[in-house]
């Protein structure tokens, strides 16, 4: 691009052949970003167009959908599902304040001091996910029942009466309440929490730790002064793969919660695929859309690691 | 890539570009770039595109929408079902006896499928291509009794020929002869018929007795180990029937009676949660106590797991059926009428339901199903005798407008 389109050059220095790697070189970053560009326009855009369409249509099967700039169903959506969209995002929050919680050691246990257990470690991480989503969901049915060896070692130590205080659990069950829909999505979602965790903390340069050790630095204090800062950008992807999907979930209510345990992601489902009302579900999911943006948008702001991804 | 020079630019004006997308708070980034690039897009193009859409209005023919017939030529049917509601072989279990024997009889090759899980979201797949008028590439599929209602009421199955049904008409039980929504069975043929009853583990129990809805609750000593089923027609009818209503004929009060009835349960936290198919394993381990079950399902369990009894209430029970209906512009109807017909002839009914143990609406299986096993001939929740007969109960068919209230006040009820 640089040498072809110098200004005025002697005419004899370009045959007509030189011509052609000049257009190229022009095109071929769009050329290469077409597929891309297609198919976010395919399998993003145009469902989301085809979604935005349905959210201000009103009609029934029998008489067919018009679009009449019904916004009210935005409204509606709003007022009457609030707890859900509320429950949504304490359920997904604590979730990943969980994942958070377990996965940072796991993550920095297998960075730095797992020597040559590192893979195998990597491997009993990734290893649920041979498995299919429902069952591995399904699993926690036993792990938590209520004749199970975890909720007799829960009562006996009258842990349930704390979490039942605190409104998490039911009378001596872990199963069909808040609790157990927390557990299933931490599980599901670990993952993709230790992951990106995984790849920033084994980026950071193991000299770092001995110089601040060098400089006096108590290991304490190089983990809160060294090692979390340089971490940050796998803390935040870490945060937002868990939390997101988390948000979203419906898996995890429909199995593992009960009447009032329900989130967004059943009301969605419910709206669309019993009721069929199809606008409201359309807006339903464009206000969970709207409010997760707004929260992702604000966290990155605030942990000030715009340029992570 | 090359970078970047632009040369009719005086040095300072190219130095500042550079900075711009470089650095600095207003940096042209390539996400920026996108974001700008995405809201004009949207801004210019969504509006008008958004009018654009819509779904267009059901076709009400009667009768459906036949395709050109290719059952002569193209000797094959395509069957959509549920899982595990068809009879297979010992070995492997991968080959279907009965299905078997209508190739060998017919010369007709049946291609089965079993792809659905759910009325609810079996509908949602199949909904745009009967919307839009396309084949849905089946020619038969199972579904239960009210998406069977909104499928005729919405145009989108074909009137069988009775001509080729002869079986069907002679040998369908009196039980299924006359459904609201499909009187005098022009449009569909039951498959299966399904009993809702009250179903317990014994153990779980430990002496406390279960005999009606009401026990489920009002004893408080269940609190938070009883289910209902997300299926609304048959939970708010097994209450409809304990509050000594009609499921037939019942009224809008009647149904909010329910409905208040049941949320008193969830709001008390007497009611564990309302489940679909995934209750079996519950009620064996005992997390689940007494629950409402579907009787098929029940029979099974009871062979593996000695604890778990069902109880027929007092009030009677609900009962429906997953009904055999050929799409709008299925390409082998004949073949299809052809394969709904062999399984009204008492020998294939018979050898179908000592597999499967649902209720069989076919009339004079009894004595085929005692040669193969006399003890399903004899259980009345396979071949209802008339004691159980005068206890079933049908949901009444509903409008759409009904419908659609009904369902978002049980929407409500279990949580969204």
């Amino acid at each position: 691009m640089t040498l072809t389109e110098a200004p005025a050059p002697p005419a004899p220095a370009a045959p007509p052949p030189a011509a052609r790697p000049r257009r190229r070189g022009r095109f071929t970053p769009y050329w290469l970003l077409l597929p891309g560009i297609l198919w976010l326009l395919v399998f993003f855009a145009l469902p989301m167009v085809y979604q935005a369409s349905t959210s201000v249509q009103t009609g029934s099967l029998e008489e067919g959908y018009e679009v009449t700039w019904h916004v009210a169903a935005y409204w509606d959506a709003l007022s009457g599902y609030w707890p859900q969209f509320l429950r949504s995002v304490a359920y997904a929050a604590a979730a990943t304040t969980l994942c958070l919680l377990l996965g940072y050691p796991l993550a920095y246990l297998i960075a730095f001091r797992a020597g040559r257990w590192r893979n195998l470690i990597m491997i009993l991480v990734i290893a649920p996910f041979f498995t299919s989503f429902l069952i591995r969901t399904l699993a926690w049915k036993t792990i938590l029942a209520d004749g199970g060896p975890v909720v007799g070692a829960l009562n006996a130590l009258h842990v349930l009466d704390v979490t039942g205080w605190l409104g998490w659990t039911a009378g001596d069950r872990v199963l069909a309440t808040p609790l157990a829909v927390v557990c299933g999505l931490t599980y599901n979602f670990l993952p993709f929490m230790i992951l990106p965790l995984y790849s920033s903390l084994e980026r950071i340069d193991g000299r770092l730790h001995e110089a601040a050790g060098d400089l006096y630095a108590r290991p304490v204090t190089t983990f809160r002064k060294v090692t979390f800062p340089l971490s940050m950008p796998g803390v935040v992807s870490g945060t937002l793969l868990t939390f997101i999907p988390a948000t979203g979930d419906y898996v995890n209510a429909d199995l593992l919660g009960s009447a009032d345990t329900r989130m967004v992601g059943n009301v969605i489902q419910t709206q669309f695929l019993r009721v069929l009302d199809y606008p409201t579900a359309a807006a339903l999911s464009f206000v969970l859309m709207a409010a997760i943006l707004v929260m992702v948008t604000f966290y990155i702001r605030k942990s000030g690691t715009e340029d992570l991804v | 890539m090359e970078q970047f020079q632009p040369d009719r630019l005086s040095p300072a004006q190219v130095a500042a570009m550079r900075r711009s997308i470089r650095g600095g708070r207003a940096a042209l980034t390539r996400r920026s770039l996108l974001r700008s690039g995405a809201g004009g897009l949207l801004a210019v193009g969504g509006l008008g595109a958004l009018g654009a859409c819509g779904i267009p209005p059901a076709g009400t023919e009667q009768g459906g929408v036949p395709a050109e017939d290719h059952s002569e030529k193209d000797r094959t049917v395509n069957f959509s079902n549920w899982t595990e509601y068809m009879d297979v072989d010992d070995g492997g279990g991968r080959r279907h006896p009965t299905l078997e024997e209508f190739t060998r009889r017919t010369g007709i090759r049946v291609t089965y499928t079993e792809d659905i899980n759910d009325n609810s979201e079996f509908f949602g797949k199949i909904q745009a291509q009967l919307a839009a008028g396309q084949e849905t590439g089946r020619d038969v599929m199972v579904l239960t009794d009210w998406l069977a209602a909104r499928l005729i009421r919405l145009g989108w199955v074909q009137k069988l020929d009775p001509a080729n049904l002869p079986h069907a008409f002679t040998n369908l039980s009196p039980q299924f002869r006359n459904p609201d929504w499909d009187p005098g069975r022009a449009y569909s043929y039951p498959w299966q018929g399904i009993s809702t009853v009250v179903a317990y583990n014994k153990k779980a129990l430990n002496g406390i007795e279960v005999r009606s809805v009401s026990d489920l609750l009002d004893n408080k000593k269940l609190k938070g180990r009883v289910g209902f089923l997300t299926e609304m027609r048959d939970t708010i009818g097994m209450m409809l029937l304990d509050m000594g209503k009609d499921p037939a004929r019942f009224t809008d009060d009647d149904y909010d009676a329910a409905v208040a009835r049941l949320q008193k349960g969830v709001d008390t936290g007497q009611i564990r949660r309302f489940h679909g198919n995934d209750y079996t394993s519950d009620l064996t381990k005992g997390d689940l106590a007494a629950c409402l079950a579907w009787a098929g399902d029940i029979v099974q369990l009871k062979a593996d797991s000695p604890d778990v009894d069902f109880v027929i209430p007092e009030s009677g029970y609900i009962t429906s059926s997953d009904n055999l209906l050929i799409p709008n512009r299925a390409r082998h109807k004949t073949n299809a009428e052809r394969l709904i017909d062999y399984y009204y002839e008492p020998v294939a009914a018979a050898r179908l339901a000592a597999y499967i143990n649902f209720v069989c609406p076919v009339e004079g299986v009894k004595r085929e199903l005692a040669k193969i096993d006399p003890d399903a001939a004899e259980n009345p929740l396979i071949i209802p005798d008339e004691e159980m007969r005068a206890k079933s109960h049908a949901f009444r068919s509903l409008s759409a407008k009904e419908e659609t209230v009904y369902e978002e006040k049980f929407a409500k009820l279990t949580g969204a």
